[in-house]
């Protein structure tokens, strides 16, 4: 009988431990879907990438509406996978719910810094930073002193993006005009280029001759339109030069893919905590490829970079959004 | 002058923005004036939007992706035609499954398709429907007044723009001056009275859900290889619906139906326009715009301006004997 008892005790701990060892991260992405050309590819990307160098696995699904996340926040804990990596703000309250439930579970979670729970690790980026700097080439670049920006949903992510950016813009032509405009409030301004679409070309006609989208799919219409009506255009999250080859002056870069390689990289081991990612850390930047090459003067480059260092070095002060939930540069 | 250059421009984005909602709107004219309830309108915008952005990136012909959203979105419609007229199910269900299954079914077969994720590669060149200019466009464009009405607002719109404004006078004529278009409306009224007389009710019936399905698909078409160039996955963002409002508003007539897509339209073009609109010191936010559609059809509905009495048959499958 006590054989038999520690037989079962040694393969259940012998079970146990394999399951830890097994534990494989899971990744949650958010409404935009996983190929959104933005801010959900760039988290799939590092996931492949990590994915390819160590030949792990991970789990993975896309949300397809606002009930589910709670439930795919469990389901995962339940199946043992470890780190649970979620992306986006409206993971925020779902994961408060859930997090305190599974204390031996390490969850990530991308845009949200806000969130008290000692097992989750809350990476945020200093989108106001790189908007700044592509605020300012939309500035040099831009002929008629109107440059544009085009949020996706209301909400004060995006509305942190806009203002990084008409600071930017404001700091190389201080009488230029930003034009702001969001998509809608509800999610599916994420996936609406066809007022994308018309919202730009009601931009380009008050005289915006450079556009800023912030918008996840609906971006994808702005960028046509610019494109098509012979303005520039401003992708954002991943690299978006290539969409339109010399029609896109640069792309903002969210480094959503490193923040989600090192997570799966350091496995369940993952260290807990509110990280912010800025320029410093290179977690935001502006793109530079051969796509947009012809687009970017020295001037343009040698003052980013400027900006760029004055930034790190604490020279230059990017008023965020969040800090009093209004903007210096803009009204929105 | 100013004010009037952006006038122009508001409506310019008004005719853009009211056209596939004017084609979904009447295509759901034809099948709830035969006493078919469809508000599968969306998912058949949808399934067309994808198909015909679909075959025209592998083609590269604009046209056959066209054929090909209206054939899509047919397909949908014989899904609800025989749920509703030959099973005698009920209709409303049968149109919200038809939403659900064009949501998913569109984004999986792209997904496994192109690999990009539930989207169509960009179209270009001659997978997009381009813009038509009008004759003497750039002599009278100098005209004040006339020449940007002509010039901005009525030139430059895609083909299939005209084609639903025309289709606007032709749904009149069709409904209200034939034998077809009296018969239509008889059997979504009264159908034991068209089948005494020794009409085919199914008959008619189907006739109408597939014009609807013919519209719907144009609908998409337009969406996706005239306004965009490219799928993108729920690209229809609920113009299926506002399009029922319109119709509900409009009281099933096709003149009303075009008036009612227009005002639409404008609110949402104005709100595009302007963000948030200060009317001395009143400001109106741009989220107001955006639900006026539904708040108007629901005072419509509520009986405050006229009242809105649907096809008499409509929603009920005829019975022929028991």
């Amino acid at each position: 009988m006590t054989l038999m008892k520690s037989l079962l005790g040694a393969a259940a701990a012998v079970a146990l431990t394999a399951g830890a060892a097994l534990a494989e991260p899971a990744l949650i992405f958010d409404l935009g879907g996983k190929f959104d050309k933005s801010f959900n590819e760039a988290a799939h990307n590092g996931a492949s990438r990590w994915a390819e160098e160590t030949g792990g696995s991970y789990r993975e699904i896309e949300m397809q509406s606002e009930a589910q996340r709670e439930q795919a926040l469990r389901r995962f804990a339940e199946a043992g996978s470890n780190p649970i990596i979620t992306m986006g703000f409206a993971m925020a309250d779902p994961l408060s719910a859930v997090a305190s439930d599974y204390p031996d579970t390490t969850f990530v979670v991308i845009d949200v810094t806000w969130l008290d729970a000692p097992n989750v690790r809350q990476v945020g980026f200093a989108e106001h930073e790189g908007s700044y700097l592509v605020g300012m080439m939309a500035a040099m670049a831009s002929e008629t002193g109107t440059v544009g920006f085009v949020g996706g949903m209301d909400v004060p992510l995006i509305r942190h993006f806009g203002c990084g950016y008409a600071q930017g813009a404001k700091a190389v032509n201080p009488d230029i005009n930003v034009v702001a405009n969001m998509t809608g409030t509800t999610p599916a301004a994420w996936n609406d280029p066809v007022k994308g679409s018309e919202l730009t070309k009601a931009q380009i006609s008050q005289g915006a001759d450079v556009v800023y989208a912030a918008a996840g799919g609906t971006g994808v219409g702005v960028l046509q339109t610019a494109a098509d009506e012979g303005i520039l255009s401003i992708g954002v999250d991943s690299n978006q030069n290539h969409l339109h080859p010399g029609k896109v002056l640069t792309s903002m870069l969210k480094r959503v893919d490193v923040a989600v390689y090192d997570a799966m990289s350091a496995g369940d081991s993952v260290e807990t905590g509110v990280f912010t990612m800025g320029l410093a850390e290179e977690g935001v930047g502006v793109a530079m490829d051969d796509n947009n090459a012809a687009l970017v003067s020295d001037d343009m480059k040698a003052a980013v970079d400027k900006a760029r260092q004055d930034i790190i070095d604490g020279n230059i002060a990017v008023v965020s959004y969040y800090e009093n939930d209004s903007c210096p540069a803009l009204q929105f | 002058m100013e004010f009037f250059v952006t006038l122009i421009q508001v409506l310019d984005s008004t005719v853009r923005l009211a056209t596939p909602l004017l084609l979904a709107c009447l295509a759901g004219l034809y099948s709830e004036r035969a006493g078919i309830f469809d508000i599968g309108l969306e998912g058949k915008m949808l399934m067309a939007a994808f198909f015909s952005a679909a075959v025209a990136a592998v083609t590269g012909s604009v046209w056959l992706g066209l054929l090909a959203g209206i054939a899509s979105s047919l397909v949908l419609s014989a899904l609800h035609g025989l749920a509703s007229i030959t099973f005698r199910g009920n209709q409303l269900i049968s149109g919200v499954a038809i939403n659900f299954l064009a949501s998913g079914l569109t984004v999986l077969i792209a997904q496994s398709w192109f690999k990009q994720g539930g989207r169509t590669p960009s179209l270009f060149g001659g997978g997009r429907f381009e813009p038509i200019e009008f004759p003497f466009v750039d002599a009278i464009s100098g005209v004040p007044f006339i020449g940007p009405i002509y010039s901005e607002l009525l030139s430059g719109h895609s083909i299939l723009v005209y084609v639903a404004f025309l289709l606007v006078p032709a749904t009149w004529w069709i409904l209200f001056r034939t034998r077809f278009g009296l018969r239509l409306r008889a059997v979504g009224e009264n159908p034991a009275a068209v089948d005494t007389a020794g009409v085919s009710v199914v008959g008619l019936r189907f006739a109408a859900v597939a014009i609807c399905g013919v519209l719907c698909g144009i609908a998409g078409a337009y969406l996706a290889t005239a306004l965009q160039a490219g799928f993108v996955k729920e690209m229809t963002a609920g113009r299926g619906f506002i399009a029922l409002a319109a119709l509900i508003f409009a009281k099933w007539r096709p003149w009303h139906a075009m008036g009612a897509c227009l005002l639409f339209g404008l609110l949402q073009a104005v709100a595009l326009r302007f963000q948030n609109i200060d009317l001395g010191g009143v400001v109106i936010p741009v989220q107001v715009m955006d639900a006026l559609p539904y708040i108007l059809t629901v005072v419509i509905l509520a009986g405050f301006v006229g009242k809105a009495i649907p096809p008499r048959a409509g929603g009920e499958p005829y019975v022929k004997e028991r």
